[in-house]
């Protein structure tokens, strides 16, 4: 074979091999943001369960996953941080059954670690000095701060408004804001770059995270298989060791 | 055979054609379904919107005092780097280059690191003054000229490179210290390639995201520009998001047919 052509021949090759995926053997997981870890883990322990295939994890803000599957993405599973984005999904006729609910979290207050400004609440988010960031109201971690806020009647300044929970943290964690509304589960995620303040029960909002396999995996029985895992104790002890809470 | 002046316009070989016919339709494309997505008959009232106007007028502003910063410092630097003669040339150049090459959210994470409430100069900042940039529209300046600069530095050096330098030594030789000979010779010389080189750097500051969103941050009214309002309206109001990435377009295809591609020697 001519030498540039066999060049151009398996730069096609990449291109259809990687560009096109045929999706045999891999389960693309479209996961909320919040998942990263817990679902970096669960992911590995799956293919250890499952030799050959591969899962391909999506991380971002639900409310954008959820876009980018109504929008025709190639996702086999969608793993959300709220009903209403779920919903969205399940109304467009995408899902391959109804979802299940496989965890819960609840919100937590991320600052600096030591708590140098000692913020103790959901009420010393209102004080002028501070620099809080909340997530974007589109995202379902700003909406549950939202929520929280306004049923504890603070009023919070915020100087951002992030596009994912991960985000927050970062901000939080650089020293660039001085406190942020997350989930619990990303500040132990953060492994002490932030400190977490906990927020009363009373004041504080449930998170729901439903999963679902999608009516368009390429092998559903792939997808239906993760899913059943993710519900699965041992998928459950995962989770738990990241601080989510059974349903 | 050849005769001095332009290349003469040629008919080109058939492969050549059909990749180049492949070329523009992959580039074309998006933009058109972009045009065929945008609502237009809602454009007065998605213009109208409070959100939309606020963005609109941040990015305006923004960009503007970015594209100011990197023309005040830019020009300078292309100076010094077609003119100048010092060790380290090369590498400054290729420092003043990298932003154009380096993800705009790793630019927006060393600009925090360095300019941030605790960063290397950012803490120092904070101490003296109180004045914090992160979170601020500054920021959103600072990220513009970050982002655009290059563009502004690599077309001027290129045209100050390629220009021809007995005019200003004439001038020197005449008794024209080299501040006058900057200002009335250099500068006026290379017009034409800084009017392009400032286009590029303004349409490339007005559509910065990545180092945006990660130095400045995300609030409508103070930091959210037209591409991060785009961003987020795409999960809420698809309709929105297309109609402000049309826009954006716009902005971009009159800025780049106005200078007729003159930074990079088309005519």
């Amino acid at each position: 074979m001519n030498g540039r052509r066999g060049v151009a021949a398996a730069f096609l090759g990449v291109l259809l091999a990687g560009g096109c995926g045929t999706g045999s053997e891999s389960v693309t997981v479209f996961a909320a943001a919040s998942l990263t870890e817990s679902f970096e883990e669960i992911a590995l322990a799956y293919e250890e369960r499952h030799p050959g295939t591969r899962v391909e994890l999506n991380f971002a803000a639900s409310s954008r996953l959820a876009g980018q599957i109504t929008s025709g993405a190639p996702a086999d599973v969608f793993a959300s941080a709220n009903l209403a984005q779920m919903d969205l999904v399940v109304g467009a006729g995408l899902a391959a059954g109804p979802p299940r609910t496989f965890a819960t979290n609840i919100l937590a207050i991320a600052v600096e670690p030591g708590n140098p400004l000692n913020i103790r609440g959901l009420a010393d988010l209102a004080r002028p000095e501070l620099l809080v960031v909340l997530a974007a109201p589109e995202v379902p971690v700003g909406r549950y701060a939202g929520e929280a806020l306004e049923a504890a009647a603070v009023e919070v300044r915020p100087v951002s408004l992030e596009a994912t929970v991960k985000a927050v943290v970062t901000k939080v964690a650089l020293g660039e804001a001085d406190a942020g509304i997350v989930y619990r589960t990303d500040v132990l995620a953060a492994d002490g770059a932030v400190e977490g303040v906990e927020i009363p029960d009373e004041d504080n909002v449930a998170a729901m995270y439903p999963i679902v396999a999608l009516a368009g995996a390429a092998d559903p029985d792939s997808a239906e298989a993760f899913v059943e895992f993710v519900v699965s104790p041992a998928g459950q002890a995962i989770l738990a060791r990241h601080g989510f809470t059974a349903p | 055979m050849s005769e001095p002046g332009p290349p003469r316009t040629l008919r080109p070989p058939v492969p050549v054609a059909v990749m180049a016919a492949v070329a523009a339709l992959f580039l074309l494309l998006p933009l058109l379904a972009l045009a065929v997505r945008t609502p237009w008959t809602d454009i007065g009232s998605l213009l109208g919107g409070e959100r939309v106007r606020q963005a609109l007028r941040v990015s305006v502003i923004a960009s503007t005092a970015s594209l100011g910063l990197a023309t005040l410092l830019g020009v300078p630097l292309a100076w010094v780097l077609a003119r100048g003669d010092f060790p380290g040339k090369r590498w400054l150049r290729a420092f003043a280059t990298l932003p154009m090459v380096l993800p705009p959210v790793v630019g927006g994470v060393a600009l925090l690191l360095a300019y941030g409430r605790r960063g290397l100069v950012g803490e120092s900042l904070a101490d003296l003054t109180g004045v914090t940039i992160p979170f601020s529209m500054g920021a959103v300046v600072l990220a513009g000229a970050f982002v655009s600069m290059p563009f502004l530095v690599v077309t001027v050096e290129a045209a100050l490179r390629s220009a021809d330098t007995r005019y200003e030594e004439a001038a020197a030789s005449l008794g024209a210290r080299r501040w006058y000979v900057f200002r009335r010779v250099t500068l006026p010389m290379s017009a034409p390639a800084l009017a392009a080189g400032m286009a590029l750097a303004w349409a490339r500051a007005l559509g910065e995201f990545g180092a945006t969103i990660t130095f400045a941050g995300n609030l409508p009214g103070r930091t959210q520009t037209m591409p991060l309002a785009v961003f987020l309206e795409l999960e809420t109001d698809p309709e929105a998001a297309y109609l402000l990435s049309f826009l954006l377009l716009a902005v971009s295809v009159v800025v780049l047919v106005a200078m007729r591609g003159r930074a990079f020697g088309g005519r």
